[in-house]
């Protein structure tokens, strides 16, 4: 009896921990970012031999170096919280959209047709509304076709959304041929270079801060929106469990659909961001896989648009401070991206241990039995 | 919430209606009357292509920031960069003189990053790929003592910005040495009877039907044509600057429809390794592939770009003008060959580099021109002089300057990026439907 009583106490046993106090949590957190820059010191050192406190020098002022740089790192923070936002109600919802990417595209490709297409037919404060309307519309079709489907068929929404990223990609790569400039070049150049047509308007002098406050609100209007709201509950019981959402008398399908053409609609408006506030030209290529980047943000940040703001922060400041990184020391992006690598792989980890507690066996437990 | 959703809908539903109809009235043909006649084609002015640049010149404060699309794994952007570190060591530049943007896109990145380097204190900006362009003269315009160089771009003549600057060269002569070692191979093959003369099909894997693409695929086919009369072409594109795959794909298939011989314009070592598989002899570009067919791969032009960041590097320095736009030839060094591969050749290359070396020599002196009209016909009909090319960028693609000019259609001299666009007869693919 004794015997077998050691037996199934083994060396390390996990155990559920829901009690961690939130600052004691973020404790571990902060840690596991330490414990990651010093992993990452070693790494630097094998690999390049160069001083780590350099690089790490050189990681900052890739994002605050100059104001020009701090200006660019807001405004690419924007964009990607921009698309978390949009993706977080529908993952609240466990609806695994992984079409952001091709939400965005589509967003952007209509706000482009109308910066191409209605440059003359419309005075400017007519053509920016069209614009939006077109970028929110373009993006909500494209999110609610898998939805329709998933709620009609229960197809299954993560093949859907990524399949969708590709026609959208194939669509925008249509158009390029089309509008490119010169014919056979592959590029359209930027739209409107001369009479800036359907641009978003700089204000106070600042190229991106529109682009900024734009998303400073959809992200209080998201927060108020899921902890508040009616709608935002209803999100979180159909994420919970689709039969207590049948049981209290949510009309499941209605809130799929309806939380999704949310999402494709802020997906639209990441779209008009990235084109009529900022490149001002179009490719296949022109959102970056942020819509799968965002992904990771929203889950870091569990849900929560505030934290997103944060977590959106540090994504895009490892990417700024990686290709600092190999303009300094003329490298190319590889060793940066095995730093960014790291560092998410300690903060995704952390998560583990601020979720879990570890017990090692203790003497005391067989003692006690005696 | 729920009536603010209906007006939502219905101003949604306007607006598209409001897409619709204007998108309509555009299709109007409105310019119709825009459509340059014979008579008002512009002159062909050619290009300054001497800088005044003093004997010594020093480099202490000195800075020049390179902006590349890709890092070294693209053998584009790797011709770029061993370029640059050349130039840099050749005048005894530190490394933090030289500073390197790897990876930037052709969109709102690439302007940030002229910026940053314009305010490291760069004397001069290059970039290297050409959807930089535009993003290049918004920063030009924005920094105006500081000096912007791209490659392979057409509007540094027409934009007005004094600091902007293209740059390009005349490669079309490269491609036609090349040609001529294709050309030669032909000939051994139809000499040893493993082809007959009417079979002497090449065919040629583009990226884009750009004229940069077409002035160099007509060159190759020229020089072919030069040394193996009964030569034809085909060419299939690939949509794509880069792709792997579909380059070894399309070079599949043009073997498979009978190609013997393939060239390509195209960034990857896809054609080449589809060659090698195949036992075709292949032609390349910008790099040497005898490592990759060590009995196919025949030789490579390319462009070396050396010699033109020398003459920026040393402008800048001196404050003496940059010119607008320059065009590199085989006499400064910027258009190359690589080793002919004597091993594909039953006569270890002995007729290739004979034939290769009389044609270099006469591209020099002046008594032979690649595009001479005496040698090549344009839906049955030869060129005349004064037929005119789209020098001058616009939209539509319209012809407007006199581009053949002495007997010849003089390629790079208006504006040094490329602006050959037509099919010549012998030639299927070039523009697609």
């Amino acid at each position: 009896m004794k015997n077998s009583k050691n037996l199934s106490e083994p060396l390390i046993r996990l155990s559920k921990n829901d009690a961690m106090p939130p600052w004691k949590a973020w404790c571990v957190r902060a840690g596991a970012v330490v414990a990651a820059f010093i992993v990452c010191a070693f790494i630097i050192v094998i690999l390049t031999g160069y001083n780590p406190i350099e690089v790490y020098v050189a990681m900052f002022k890739g994002s605050f170096g100059t104001s020009g740089k701090f200006w660019f790192m807001l405004q690419k923070t924007a964009i990607l919280l921009c698309i978390s936002l949009a993706v977080t109600p529908a993952f609240k919802m466990r609806f695994w959209n992984i079409g952001a990417e091709g939400q965005v595209l589509v967003g952007g490709l209509a706000t482009a047709a109308c910066m191409i297409y209605l440059d003359d037919a419309l005075p400017t404060v007519l053509l920016i509304p069209v614009m939006i309307a077109a970028s929110v519309l373009a993006g909500i079709i494209w999110a609610l076709i898998p939805a329709v489907f998933k709620a009609t068929f229960n197809t299954n929404e993560t093949l859907f959304t990524l399949m969708m990223n590709y026609v959208a990609i194939q669509l925008v790569s249509c158009f390029v041929t089309i509008w490119e400039k010169p014919k056979g070049s592959n590029t359209v150049g930027i739209i409107n270079a001369m009479s800036e047509i359907g641009w978003l308007p700089t204000i106070f002098g600042k190229k991106y801060l529109l682009n900024v406050i734009i998303v400073i609100g959809i992200t209080i209007f998201m927060y108020i929106y899921l902890k508040y709201s009616k709608h935002g509950y209803e999100i979180s019981v159909v994420g919970e469990s689709e039969n207590t959402a049948k049981y209290i008398g949510i009309n499941v399908k209605k809130v799929i659909m309806r939380t999704m053409a949310l999402s494709g609609a802020i997906c639209g408006v990441a779209g008009l961001l990235i084109i009529a506030g900022t490149n001002h030209t179009i490719s296949s290529n022109i959102v970056g896989g942020q819509g799968f980047t965002a992904i990771m943000v929203s889950w870091l940040a569990k849900f929560n648009p505030a934290v997103m703001v944060l977590t959106s922060f540090i994504l895009t400041f490892l990417g700024r401070g990686a290709s600092e990184i190999a303009t300094t020391f003329r490298l190319n992006e590889s060793i940066s991206e095995i730093l960014t690598g790291v560092i998410l792989f300690f903060i995704i980890g952390s998560e583990f241990f601020i979720n879990y507690k570890i017990n090692f066996r203790t003497k005391h437990i067989e003692e006690d039995k005696k | 919430m729920r009536k603010l959703s209906k007006v939502l809908a219905i101003v949604m539903v306007l607006s598209m209606i409001a897409v619709l109809f204007a998108g309509c009235g555009d299709k109007k043909p409105s310019d119709d009357t825009t459509t340059t006649t014979a008579e008002n084609y512009s002159e062909l002015v050619a290009l300054k292509n001497d800088a005044e640049i003093p004997a010594e010149v020093t480099f202490d404060d000195f800075k020049i920031g390179f902006i590349f699309l890709h890092d070294e794994n693209s053998t584009y952007d790797k011709n770029f960069m061993d370029a640059a570190k050349a130039a840099q060591a050749k005048l005894g530049l530190k490394d933090e003189q030289v500073i390197f943007k790897v990876g930037i896109g052709e969109d709102d990145t690439c302007y940030q990053a002229a910026k940053e380097l314009a305010e490291a204190g760069c004397d001069v900006v290059f970039a290297d790929s050409f959807g930089h362009e535009p993003f290049m003269i918004q920063a030009a315009k924005e920094f105006s003592d500081v000096q912007f160089c791209h490659a392979t771009g057409t509007n540094a003549l027409t934009a007005g910005v004094k600091n902007y600057h293209n740059a390009f060269a005349s490669i079309y002569e490269g491609r036609y040495l090349a040609g001529i070692a294709a050309g030669v191979k032909l000939n051994e093959m139809i000499s040893t009877g493993k082809i007959t003369a009417d079979k002497a099909k090449m065919g040629y894997v583009g990226a884009h039907p750009y004229a940069e693409v077409i002035s160099g695929l007509t060159s190759f086919y020229l020089g072919a044509k030069s040394v193996c009369p009964s030569v034809t072409m085909d060419v299939k594109y690939t949509g794509s600057w880069f792709d792997i795959a579909k380059e070894k794909e399309t070079a599949k298939a043009l073997i498979a429809s009978g190609c013997v011989l393939v060239s390509q314009h195209a960034d990857s070592e896809g054609a080449p390794k589809a060659c090698e598989e195949a036992g075709v002899p292949n032609v390349g570009y910008n790099i040497s592939t005898i490592n990759l067919g060590p009995t196919t791969a025949l030789i490579s032009s390319k462009i070396s770009w050396e010699p033109y960041f020398e003459l920026i590097m040393k402008c800048a320095a001196a404050g003496k003008t940059i010119p607008t736009d320059w065009c590199g030839t085989i006499a400064t060094g910027s258009v190359q060959l690589t080793e002919l591969n004597d091993a594909a050749y039953a006569d270890k290359g002995v007729a290739a580099k004979a034939a290769i070396e009389a044609a270099q020599a006469k591209l020099k002196d002046g008594s032979l021109h690649v595009f001479d009209i005496s040698t090549f016909t344009v839906g049955g009909k030869a060129l005349v002089e004064g037929a005119p090319a789209d020098v001058i960028y616009d939209e539509k693609f319209t012809p407007d300057t006199k581009a053949v000019k002495g007997g010849y259609f003089q390629e790079s001299t208006a504006r040094s990026a490329p602006y050959f666009f037509m099919t010549v007869d012998g030639i299927t693919g070039v523009i697609p439907a």
